[in-house]
């Protein structure tokens, strides 16, 4: 399926955009008529991170007119592996304002507008308004429901990308010809249940194979070239190099995009996905205690049994001396209990607080009632108790 | 039938590791029966207590997803792809 141009040429392009654009200019399918439709085209990027780096620093050198970028964060130091847009200079920098450098740098030509802001659903309405297409970087499911559901209630294309450790995902989705994000997914994992990249880490140059996909169908939507990832979602396994696509059908029955949709404006997002499950934070209350307070009880030489429940590599990254390493997923399984003893009391933590709350639920299902967790987990640790240790 | 299912990363760790194992069956439903009792625990991640595919994870034979054909009860001739694809958010 080929689809007609999403933007209108601009009128013309001058000498200096001649030379800079040259090599797109003698591509046949591209040409003057394509580099004028992208120097007419207002696209933004949700998100400056991983897939926004080098979706953002393609989209600048491929001579976009306008390019949005929202990001409410600063530039961490953990960022460098990735977020190729920033570099070491800009550590503590927001990354909407780093990453509008960047794209000047690259290329002056373009318009760079910047967002500072948390997408919510107050402003990103008016926000996407302004723009042809969106670039969906974001990093986890309130954000990607509520841009999905933006983007269809608004009629734009968007393209999306999702990344994992080596596993990668992109597709196009555009309510007017194909299927949206609901009818991929019609409902979001529940909290805890898929690990973020925070927790179960990334490649980083996986980034750059998804994020030049986004590009890659951004340019074909707006110069209308090719046939794009509309109603297709490709995958992409770095570790055995393979592409693959399968279909993506327009779900008839979607609440969102379907025949008798149900969702008609914006919704909670936060609630729809959900933080933390509900028996995690019915678990949590009042079974929480602070890094501090950990420390004091192994001062007085307590009685209890410290249960890291992260992975084997951030146990290595550091740990709490003495924590004992039992991850997440054992608990999920219910393999964990059997190595708990029952005349200690469990104390559990992970890397921030939310997976050591969800296995506190499983283990006081099982009957350790005294049982706590770490509220901000390791992290907290470091910075409270021994800022010596490294964080991720 | 025999047919081949594919691993996403994220449950992996039921599998060893492995991208790609073997499972038997003449509908979905018996190949994730086999695959489960294989690699028991794998189950409870594709389908939920009710006993459907969960909504964040689409199963497919060969490239069509199972949710716009027979569900469960999907054929999978002998030699047939099959694909676990959960939602990821990572970005």
């Amino acid at each position: 399926m080929s689809l007609p141009p999403l933007v209108e040429p601009a009128d013309e392009l001058t000498v200096d955009e001649v030379r800079r654009y040259s090599r797109h200019l003698i591509i046949p399918d591209v040409g003057m008529a394509g580099q004028k439709r992208l120097k007419n085209a207002k696209v933004l990027c949700v998100g400056a991170g991983g897939l926004g780096s080098p979706a953002l620093m393609y989209l600048a050198a491929a001579g976009v007119g306008t390019l949005g970028v929202v990001d409410f964060d600063v530039v961490d130091e953990s960022n460098l592996q990735r977020q190729i847009i920033h570099g070491q200079s800009d550590v503590g920098r927001l990354k909407a304002e780093s990453a509008a450098a960047s794209v000047r740098e690259i290329n002056p030509l373009v318009n760079v507008v910047i967002h500072n802001v948390a997408l919510t659903t107050d402003n990103v309405m008016d926000i996407f308004a302004a723009y042809d297409l969106i670039v969906d970087g974001t990093d986890n499911f309130a954000t990607r429901y509520m841009v999905n559901d933006a983007a269809v209630l608004l009629g734009k294309p968007y393209i999306w990308g999702s990344i994992y450790r080596f596993d990668g995902q992109a597709s196009v989705f555009w309510a007017e010809h194909g299927p949206c994000y609901r009818c991929l997914y019609p409902e979001p994992p529940p909290p805890g249940m898929v690990p973020s990249c925070a927790e179960g880490g990334v490649l980083g140059v996986l980034c750059a194979s998804i994020g030049s996909v986004q590009v890659n169908e951004a340019i074909k939507l707006l110069t209308g070239i090719g046939e794009p990832l509309v109603g297709r979602l490709m995958i992409y396994d770095a570790l055995e190099m393979k592409y693959r696509d399968v279909k993506v059908r327009k779900d008839p029955e979607c609440p969102l995009c379907g025949k008798n949709p149900t969702i008609t404006e914006l919704i909670d997002y936060e609630a729809f996905c959900g933080t933390i499950s509900d028996e995690a934070q019915q678990a949590a209350t009042g079974s929480t205690i602070t890094a501090q307070e950990l420390k004091d009880m192994i001062d007085r030489d307590e009685d209890i049994f410290l249960v890291d429940v992260r992975e084997q590599n951030e146990y290595e990254i550091v740990n709490i001396p003495g924590a004992v390493l039992i991850p997440k997923g054992d608990f999920l399984r219910g393999v964990a209990l059997e190595r708990l003893p029952q005349d200690k009391k469990i104390v559990l933590h992970c890397k921030s607080g939310a997976r050591s709350a969800e296995a506190l639920a499983v283990v006081k299902n099982a009957g350790f009632s005294d049982a706590v967790h770490v509220g901000g987990g390791v992290l907290s640790w470091v910075k409270t108790v021994d800022p010596s240790l490294p964080t991720y | 039938m025999s047919v081949s299912v594919r691993i996403p990363t994220i449950l992996r760790t039921y599998t060893d590791g492995a991208s790609e194992v073997a499972s038997e069956g003449a509908t979905l439903r018996e190949v994730l029966q086999k695959l489960d009792a294989d690699f028991p625990g794998i189950g409870a991640r594709i389908l939920d207590e009710t006993g459907k595919i969960r909504r964040f994870v689409n199963v497919y034979v060969g490239e069509e997803d199972v949710r716009f054909a027979d569900g469960l009860d999907t054929a999978t001739p002998e030699g047939a792809n099959i694909s676990v694809i959960p939602a990821v958010a990572g970005g």
